[in-house]
């Protein structure tokens, strides 16, 4: 299904109403995503309460809802051609993570991968992810870019209580747990990176748009 | 400072809520029922944004270790100062020592009590609000607890009475409809309108399960995860409704069919289990072109 309609200046976001004070665009992709996110926090950034990037979707909520009309304007600007291109939008920084390959569910990711447990961090490391989307707790971000090679379930049973640092993968997406919240991910290694601090301003060290490679730390 | 004796079923510090960090899955939390809360800080002569206290079904006991102005407001849990009735919706004053105690209310589920200076914990991500959801903030109130009260301003209250805003047995909710009211049928859609929904056991800072006839969807399958507001009313496969409240995740996947009008998000969050709810459909009160894009 086209989720936004292509222009000859690009694509253009359909916007909804999402109650009395925000706007939701809908997007072709992530990467769409980021570049209106992006263009929008440098034209009206001040008149937002929040700005929610999702897995194809822009949530813009206003201070005030008499700004609705100019949040609705800066949304639906189209976006400069090829902005959502794969590639062309290095929109955010590059941070590399450092891993040990230790995960308690590498044996497992063997199993449904047929990759042999040694082998799994040469296919995890060095490949670039995305920062698509935070959500399920503070800090826990959705990092795209998962080689398809790695894809696997959830866990049958998801743990109650999953480390700071756990370096887990599910589906096409991996993640940096950031402690305290319970996880249905297949843990592959850790990072020592103090990504979620609660004490900071910003509290994590990703932030959605943001390029994520992760290196073998041994 | 207030010492906590006894805390009731659930209470929690709330302010104004922890805005600006959505996009990081850093909830908004505080107060679920914004307007009882913001007229507790005006009878207590606070400004808006001090931390307040939040009381589920009353049953709460807590002593004023100083003296201090305080009020309380939303569900009028029957209330003692010392032993002797203390007023609603009104700037009350305790002396030192003095012990403030509440039973059950007959309305309503969440009870404010402000007290003159606000309840100084350390702000967490610039708010003192307890999310229920992912633990940010104090902890939830335990027996025994002492909190920190701030300097009292020295102006005097900026209401002097108000009046309590519950929802009757069947209260109207007013709503816009949701990015995703095109997913529900046309009988769902004319029926999450017509229809009264019960509010169910399932209830709490997060969002209030509603029950009636299950709404079917034109769209089967998961919508990739999108930010989400308080007020969403989401539709999972079930069809049975969820409202969100302050406490609610930033990003979902169940499609949002309608929004709660913020004026009456706090009668949802005043309903008790077993009252219903009935939407009634408005248009959005600023106009914006681009609604009338085809999606």
């Amino acid at each position: 299904m086209t989720r936004s309609r292509v222009t000859s200046t690009g694509p253009e976001p359909v916007v909804h109403r999402m109650g009395d004070r925000a706007l939701l665009a809908e997007l072709g992709d992530t990467s769409e995503v980021h570049a209106l996110a992006a263009a929008v926090r440098r034209t009206i950034g001040h008149l937002l309460r929040e700005l929610v990037p999702g897995a194809r979707t822009l949530l813009a909520v206003a201070h005030d809802p008499a700004d609705l009309e100019q949040v609705a304007d800066a949304l639906a600007t189209p976006l400069e051609p090829g902005a959502g291109a794969a590639g062309s939008g290095a929109v955010g920084r590059l941070i590399e993570v450092a891993v040990r390959y230790d995960g308690q569910d590498l044996e497992a990711v063997a199993g449904h991968t047929g990759i042999p447990v040694e082998q799994i961090p040469a296919v995890h490391a060095d490949v670039e992810h995305t920062v698509a989307f935070f959500g399920f707790a503070p800090g826990f971000g959705y990092l795209d870019g998962l080689p398809a090679a790695l894809r696997v379930p959830r866990l049958p049973s998801p743990r109650v209580r999953v480390e700071a640092g756990a370096v887990a993968i599910a589906g096409l997406q991996s993640v940096v747990y950031p402690g305290g919240t319970p996880g249905g991910w297949y843990v592959i290694g850790h990072a020592d990176l103090p990504l979620w601090r609660p004490a900071h301003d910003p509290p994590t060290l990703f932030q959605p748009g943001d390029r994520v490679v992760f290196r073998d730390a041994r | 400072m207030i010492e906590v004796l006894r805390p009731g079923p659930l209470a929690t510090v709330q302010d104004a809520g922890r805005h600006g960090h959505a996009h990081l899955g850093v909830g908004h939390a505080g107060a679920v029922d914004a307007d009882a809360y913001a007229l507790a800080n005006r009878l207590a002569g606070n400004p808006y944004g001090a931390a307040a206290i939040e009381l589920t079904l009353g049953g709460a006991a807590l002593r004023f270790r100083r003296p201090a102005r305080f009020a309380l407001t939303g569900a009028p849990a029957p209330a003692a100062l010392d032993g002797r009735p203390a007023a609603y919706g009104r700037p009350e004053y305790a002396p030192r020592g003095a012990v403030l105690t509440l039973g059950a209310p007959d309305l309503g589920v969440r009870t404010y009590l402000a007290v003159g200076g606000g309840i100084d914990v350390p702000p967490t991500l610039g708010s003192r609000s307890t999310d229920t959801l992912s633990g940010l903030g104090p902890p939830v109130l335990a027996a025994g607890d002492l909190l920190p009260v701030g300097p009292a301003a020295r102006s005097a209250a900026a209401a002097d009475w108000t009046p309590p805003r519950l929802p009757a047995a069947l209260a109207t909710v007013r709503a816009t409809p949701g990015p995703r009211a095109a997913w529900l049928t046309d009988a769902a859609a004319a029926r999450l309108y017509a229809h009264p929904w019960e509010v169910t056991a399932d209830a709490n800072r997060v969002g209030v399960r509603l029950r009636g006839p299950a709404l079917d969807r034109t769209v089967t399958g998961e919508l990739p995860s999108e930010g989400m507001v308080a007020g969403a009313v989401q539709l999972p496969a079930s069809g049975q409704p969820i409202v969100f409240l302050a406490d609610h995740p930033t990003t979902g996947g169940y499609p949002v069919v309608a929004v709660v009008a913020e004026p009456d998000l706090p009668l949802v969050a005043q309903a008790r289990p077993g009252q219903r709810l009935r939407f009634a459909a408005v248009p959005h009160p600023f106009p914006v072109p681009t609604e009338l894009r085809p999606a």
